[in-house]
């Protein structure tokens, strides 16, 4: 954007609306300092789930093949007779892990996202959330940032497939240090839980103050021009468009919205009425995830307009994490932009009113 | 040990009990599943009166037995015995498939009723009775038994086999399959609709100890089930053969008995012949 970009028109708008730019706004975390190290979600999930395993003889650890990718490898050198590879049958691995769970152990279940939430659907669905098992899926390779691999490993709908589910909690850890606590979390929480999870590694946000809680959104950055609410990976790209939109004088809220179910309702009802307008953006499918359950809220709440950051209606190709963060329109100039049409939209319709 | 005349008297009984309390219930819900039930029901009053520990006084002892009705539709018959083992109260039995109830037209997990795992949707009942065999592995409660049914029909469903797969794997020799196999199923015969063939050789070649037995033979089905128990390195598997609605002969081997109610004329017509 050259030096013509408009000033903030959104702001005017949300002022135009008499509403105070001081409504309370909590930014509840502190953040790590630049330049931001990197780490993948999962690398942390494998040694969250080492440590658990030591702190924790209940906590039993199924894989399907893929115990190297998914980091549960640890666990399953550290504590064999509590590890079991299920071989490439990801459908057996969620029964069985539902039969450990009605015995009494807290189980946690890895794949790759594409089979762990596709292959294995109907028995999450009625072996583990029928009957509210303590299994706690965790997901790895979820997304684009897959790369390479390309579309029938980029898992773009299990936060549709999972969210959906009665007694299901769907969370998407934003980095290594909330994975960490999620990992943490889910070892006290009953009942499903499904977490997503990244291969790519990805900037670390928060320090190790940082805590977790099922159900709570956070702000990471305080603004009421509009507030982008992202999950995973792209918390941190919300994070970077917030100041690239910072210099242009528009004042953004980042939401960290890691528990996509039960979601934040409040949070997001106070982003709506504080802020007016409401970027989403994540991973995944634009319909469905975390911008179909920020919708739903704002329409019950305080409907605002907004813009949903994600895959439209598309598989993903072949391709770096970052290149194809970048064509899917995911990356940080992206949701710069997306913002900027959605203050647009919000100016018309004031102009219309 | 070969049952006693009493003992065998006792079960042959309580067969008899589990078919014409399938009958009253899916009769008094104008729907359900009889054809199956009835013909389980040797195999599973020989189950569930002889060897499986599971009662009122060890309800909440982590260690005893486990069951999971693989074939889930088949539950008037494992409500039946819930009641004939004092776990839920015999007229609940009526409220089967009614709004409100316990008895749903699937079951469903309750720690109060002893029912350990939801089923319903065939395929999934096996792999949950392998993660129970597990964990009694894990915390070594060497005498607790998981015991699970499953049915011609169910072995065409691909995660029976993954699950066969690794409980041999895992040698789950605390692991019993009982599988109903009555030629019958929704669509028809089960040699027309989808012929799995020969389930003990496919078990044995799965790594499984397995045999057949005449599901109806409540002798054979203890010796074969004494016979698991004595096999501790690799999970069992008893292809039980038996004939859908055995004991009500106008239901015996009549594929259209799987899913249907019987009319009030013919619910008073089975109950005579089964000398209710």
């Amino acid at each position: 954007m050259g030096p013509k970009t408009p000033r903030p028109r959104g702001s005017r708008f949300h002022l135009g609306r008499g509403e105070s730019r001081r409504t309370v706004t909590r930014v509840n975390t502190k953040l790590e300092s630049p330049p931001k190290p990197q780490a993948a979600t999962r690398d942390a999930y494998g040694e969250a789930l080492l440590e658990l395993g030591g702190r924790n003889t209940e906590v039993v650890v199924l894989d399907a093949d893929l115990s190297g990718s998914t980091r549960t490898k640890a666990f399953s050198k550290a504590y064999p007779e509590r590890f079991f590879n299920m071989g490439v049958a990801e459908a057996n691995m969620a029964g069985t892990s539902a039969g450990l769970a009605a015995s009494g152990k807290i189980v946690f279940i890895s794949s790759f996202a594409m089979f762990a939430a596709g292959k294995a659907w109907e028995q999450v669905r009625q072996t583990i959330c029928v009957p509210r098992m303590n299994v706690k899926i965790c997901a790895t390779h979820a997304g684009l940032t897959v790369g390479e691999d390309g579309k029938s490993h980029q898992m773009l709908e299990d936060l549709a497939l999972m969210r959906v589910l009665p007694n299901m909690t769907v969370v998407v850890p934003a980095d290594s240090t909330e994975t960490r606590r999620v990992i943490e979390a889910a070892e006290s929480h009953d009942g499903p839980m499904y977490i997503r999870l990244s291969r790519a590694k990805t900037p670390i946000i928060f320090d190790d103050s940082y805590a977790y809680q099922v159900g709570k959104g956070n702000i990471l950055r305080d603004g009421n021009d509009l507030a982008i609410v992202a999950c995973g990976v792209e918390v941190a790209a919300a994070l970077e468009a917030a100041e690239i939109l910072a210099n242009e004088g528009v004042q953004a809220r980042v939401i960290n919205m890691a528990t996509i179910k039960p979601i934040d309702s409040e949070l997001i009802e106070a982003a709506a009425r504080e802020c007016g307008a409401i970027l989403t953006a994540e991973e995944h499918q634009t319909t469905g995830g975390l911008g179909g359950a920020v919708a739903e809220c704002v329409a019950k709440t305080y409907p605002v307009p907004i813009e949903m950051v994600g895959v439209q209606d598309s598989f993903g190709e072949s391709g770096t994490s970052g290149e194809l963060l970048q064509r899917y329109g995911l990356d940080a100039s992206s949701l710069a932009e997306r913002s900027r049409t959605l203050l647009r939209r919000c100016q018309d319709n004031q102009e219309n009113a | 040990m070969a049952l006693t005349a009493e003992q065998e008297k006792a079960i042959a009984e309580g067969a008899r009990q589990v078919r014409i309390d399938v009958v009253n219930m899916v009769h008094a819900a104008a729907c359900g599943h009889p054809g199956g039930p009835i013909g389980m029901a040797d195999f599973m009053a020989t189950l569930w009166l002889g060897h499986i520990n599971i009662s009122p006084d060890n309800l909440h002892d982590p260690k005893r037995d486990r069951f999971v009705l693989g074939n889930g539709h088949t539950c008037a018959g494992y409500y039946s015995l819930l009641a004939q083992k004092g776990l839920i109260p015999r007229e609940e039995l009526i409220s089967f498939r009614k709004l409100g109830s316990r008895l749903q037209g699937h079951p469903h997990r309750s720690a109060e009723m002893g029912i350990d795992m939801s089923t319903g949707s065939l395929g999934t009942g096996l792999s949950a009775a392998q993660g129970m065999a597990l964990a009694a592995k894990i915390n070594g409660w060497d005498e607790t038994r998981v015991y699970a049914t499953s049915s011609d029909g169910e072995s065409q469903e691909g995660q029976i086999w993954e699950a066969a797969t690794s409980a041999a794997h895992y040698g789950l020799g605390n692991l019993t399959v009982l599988v109903d196999f009555n030629n019958i199923q929704i669509d028809g015969h089960m040699r027309d609709v989808m012929d799995v063939r020969d389930l003990r050789v496919k078990y044995e070649a799965f790594g499984w100890h397995a045999l057949d037995v005449d599901g109806h033979d409540i002798n054979a089905i203890d010796a074969a089930l004494c016979e698991a128990r004595s096999i501790s390195d690799r999970p069992s598997a008893l292809i039980c053969h038996t004939k859908i609605g055995k004991g009500v002969s106008f239901m015996e081997d009549q594929a259209g008995w799987h899913g249907v109610a019987p009319d009030d004329e013919q619910a008073r017509a089975a109950l005579a012949e089964l000398g209710a």
